[in-house]
């Protein structure tokens, strides 16, 4: 579950004041606003990357506000997905479990199960220059799905996609929710993600965050843009 | 119709452009210019000392050459006083750019990524190593040094006239470049892999160790070889905060300056050439264990 309540952000020329919204536990929102309405500020203040100036988010049931990033047990894909490009694939999908002091036979079964559930056993060795946007949106997927999160946190995953790889992201990312049934959070601008992913899309306007119907007008005109 | 009858009209206008040979020659002129003059002052060290070798042998058997150099650069070794010169710079230079890290690490990751009060002051200060004149920093070790403070150190550890104040000498200017480098390679990183790893359950410390310090590592191997060879180099402080008392404080430089003050140009040139040799090697080496390959070190086996 992803609950904030009366948050207030600001960052930059961003400000958001008394925005709520609920994603019920394994749930899947999509949350949309044209480009520069602070989709990715709401993300990093949720990962708690950025203090919010007001309010309270609860993840999981836990009110996590004042934590740090790594005690909110969260699952983050920033848009640029940021892989760790000194470790190899495996390192990369490793990476939380080691970090928990998880035995070398833990990381390895997670690590294969993972790599299983993604479609990336043959890239384990690589390095992560050189794998193309699919195969490096899946090894960002899979690092953040590692430690077995309650709260999937994806900024923009299949921006940079070809319509091939999109769909085959659908189709990853609802098997994704399917097996772990982790609550996710997904900011995007299209509006083809909200129609085969979302049970619950959410839309950024005017520095607030109101609910919306997948076929609605206001969508519409975003995806115009 | 109106496609073809349009044709002859696009071609007429068409947008020329000339070749982009004049371009590249002009760099490589201006660019070629420089290399020339640093290959020249070493040809004229070299011929200097073994007039055999001329730019016309250095082209017909650079081997043949190359190995002159290297033995009217190790000429000098015969002297017990420049054998120790050597050791004392290679033993102080490789200290200075140990230490010069273990500072510029930590201070070039703080100036990278936060923000503080007197941020811009802290900068300004970094930056006077660099640009004040050497012989200055040198005095101003000096008067340090006669300070209380100065004085209580200079008691447990001896600095001024001592090799500890050499490698002082050196460290105080040789760690602001390396600080600098440092800087700018955490700037270059991109900061999300380490908000990332923080959101995968890491402390700042544990994501700066785990993630950012193994990405810096060119930043590293840089900031250290100009650590080395700004060290190397040192000469107006050292003279001034250490002294160029022979088997003691001299360095390699010191050794050029002692050599020329008594009017042995052959033995200052030779000294030179040593220098010439030490560093080239020094950056071969880092340049060889930087090599990609060898810092792509995250594939498994």
């Amino acid at each position: 579950m992803i609950s904030a309540k009366n948050l207030s952000l600001r960052a930059g020329t961003f400000t958001m004041a008394d925005a709520s919204f609920d994603v019920p536990a394994n749930g899947y929102a999509i949350l949309m606003g044209r480009t520069g309405t602070g989709k990715t500020t709401i993300l990093e203040a949720l990962c708690g990357l950025i203090r919010p100036l007001g309010g309270s988010i609860h993840l999981a049931g836990i009110d996590v506000t004042r934590l740090k990033p790594g005690e909110r047990d969260i699952g983050y894909v920033p848009q640029d997905r940021a892989l760790f490009n000194t470790m190899s694939v495996y390192d990369n999908l490793a990476f939380a479990l080691r970090v928990r002091r998880q035995s070398a036979d833990v990381v390895d079964q997670r690590v294969n199960d993972l790599a299983e559930l993604l479609r990336i056993g043959a890239l384990l060795n690589r390095l992560p220059q050189g794998l193309s946007g699919g195969e490096s949106q899946r090894v960002a997927l899979g690092r953040a799905l590692a430690a077995r999160p309650s709260v999937l946190l994806l900024d923009e995953p299949l921006s940079a996609l070809d319509d091939q790889s999109r769909s085959e992201m659908h189709a990853l990312l609802r098997s994704v929710r399917e097996k772990t049934g982790v609550t996710t959070l997904h900011v995007t601008h299209h509006l083809e993600d909200a129609a085969e992913l979302a049970d619950q899309v959410l839309m950024v306007q005017n520095g607030a965050i109101v609910a919306a119907n997948v076929n609605s007008r206001d969508l519409s005109r975003l995806q115009g843009v | 119709m109106s496609l073809t009858r349009a044709e002859p009209h696009r071609t007429a206008t068409r947008h020329r452009l000339g070749s982009d040979v004049p371009f590249v020659l002009a760099l490589l002129v201006i660019g070629g210019f420089y290399i020339l003059l640093i290959l020249s002052m070493l040809l004229a060290d070299v011929s200097f000392l073994s007039p055999v070798v001329t730019a016309g042998t250095f082209l017909h058997q650079p081997l043949w050459s190359i190995r002159q150099m290297v033995f009217s650069a190790v000429a000098p070794l015969q002297s017990r006083e420049l054998r120790y010169a050597l050791k004392l710079s290679m033993i102080s230079c490789s200290i200075t750019a140990i230490l010069s890290l273990y500072v510029a690490v930590p201070l070039g990751y703080l100036l990278s990524r936060f923000q503080f009060p007197l941020k811009g002051l802290v900068d300004v200060v970094l930056d006077i190593p660099i640009v004040l004149p050497p012989l200055v920093i040198g005095l101003s070790l000096l008067i340090l040094f006669q300070t209380p403070i100065g004085r209580a150190i200079d008691k447990r550890l001896p600095m001024t006239y001592a090799v500890p104040g050499v490698i002082l000498a050196q460290f105080s200017v040789a760690c602001a470049f390396a600080v600098r480098t440092m800087r700018v390679t955490f700037d270059q990183l991109n900061p999300r892999t380490e908000q990332v790893a923080m959101t995968l359950g890491c402390s700042r410390f544990q994501a700066f160790w785990r993630v950012t310090l193994p990405e810096s590592r060119r930043g590293v191997l840089t900031a250290g070889t100009l650590a080395w060879a700004r060290a190397l180099g040192e000469f107006g402080p050292i003279l001034v905060f250490s002294g160029a008392t022979r088997m003691r404080t001299e360095v390699l430089p010191t050794s050029v300056f002692l050599e020329l003050s008594v009017g042995n140009l052959e033995a200052a040139v030779g000294v030179s050439m040593l220098m010439v040799v030490a560093a080239v090697a020094v950056l071969l080496i880092v340049r060889f264990a930087g090599s990609q390959a060898s810092l792509s070190g995250g594939v498994r086996p």
